[in-house]
């Protein structure tokens, strides 16, 4: 697969998300805010950091980016988009995600490894994660709080929008794992196409065992398979 | 003229900065503090008329300067 990595002035996972993807044995090029295609890419990362420095609101201004146009135009081509940390803030800032990141309850910024439990599998996201299998991967955010107004979660529920959630080493989803404080421990969701994901925790900082987890790696191989079956779907 | 805006929490989302804010006036012996939100302010300078100037802003809350989803604002021109 070739993924385009988004870099805003202010992104720092930017070379992560790349390195994540290459370490897995794909192409990844960085493609800067000012562009307006994402060119020849087969997919899309907007990565962690800081865009924009958070100005007004995280994701707020990285929203009317010139490359934020092409990228809600590969989203309504049904191009798969991962937005990572700053990233999932920029997806739901561009309501091309429902809900919002708000500041951690705890006040703090939080940096440390957490345990996700994957809830839906069908998605390009999470195909390639056995069943059961908790990732173990790190965190590093002040505003990750994911909020939805009542009818809003109804709805994320309803459709099997919730990606991940945040548990202790036994897989449940307990208040004491839940590091920000978001709504039914809410990690990460994905849009009603199931074509689009964000979530907080930073799979591509986990994605070799010498930084101390290769985690991550199974949601990126996810993507890298579901884009090779429909290659071969349709070249059938 | 000036757009002075103020945007501020819901009611239904978390706001730990105003619990925060208040522990801490609450601990330097202010009484009766029962609720605290923290929020934002802008000064925007804009020419034009009235009626326009109120429609521009309103969208520019609306769109950019809060998320509805979270926030809400109000604004006063003069």
């Amino acid at each position: 697969m070739k993924v385009a990595v988004i870099q805003f002035p202010g992104s720092n996972s930017d070379q992560d998300a790349v390195n994540g993807v290459r370490v897995i044995g794909h192409q990844a090029n960085l493609l800067w805010h000012k562009e307006e295609s994402v060119g020849n890419a087969d997919a899309v990362i907007v990565p962690g950091g800081f865009s924009y420095g958070d100005y007004l609101r995280c994701g707020a201004i990285a929203r009317f980016s010139p490359v934020m146009q092409a990228v809600k135009k590969f989203a309504a081509e049904g191009g798969p988009i991962l937005g990572i940390c700053n990233g999932f803030q920029v997806l739901c800032e561009a309501a091309l995600l429902p809900g919002a990141l708000v500041r951690n309850r705890s006040l703090q910024f939080r940096s440390e490894h957490v345990y996700l439990k994957t809830i839906a599998r069908d998605t390009p996201f999470t195909g390639g994660v056995d069943e059961g299998r908790l990732l173990r991967v790190p965190i590093a955010h002040g505003e990750g709080c994911y909020f939805a107004d009542e009818e809003a979660l109804a709805e994320i529920k309803a459709n099997n929008q919730i990606l991940w959630q945040y548990v202790d080493q036994d897989g449940n989803a307990r208040d004491d794992a839940n590091p920000n404080g978001s709504l039914e421990n809410i990690a990460g969701i994905c849009n009603k196409e199931r074509n689009v994901a964000g979530l907080m925790p930073h799979p591509e900082r986990a994605c070799e065992e010498i930084i101390g987890s290769a985690d991550g790696r199974a949601i990126l191989e996810s993507m890298a398979n579901w884009l090779e079956s429909k290659n071969q779907a349709s070249a059938a | 003229m000036k757009a002075k805006i103020t945007i501020t929490p819901k009611k239904a989302v978390l706001d730990p900065q105003g619990k925060a804010v208040q522990n801490a006036l609450e601990h330097m012996g202010y009484a009766g503090v029962s609720e605290v939100h923290v929020g934002r302010y802008l000064e925007i300078e804009v020419d034009g008329e009235r009626e326009a100037v109120e429609k521009q802003i309103d969208e520019a809350c609306h769109k950019l300067l809060s998320n509805p989803v979270i926030e809400e604002y109000r604004f006063e021109l003069e």
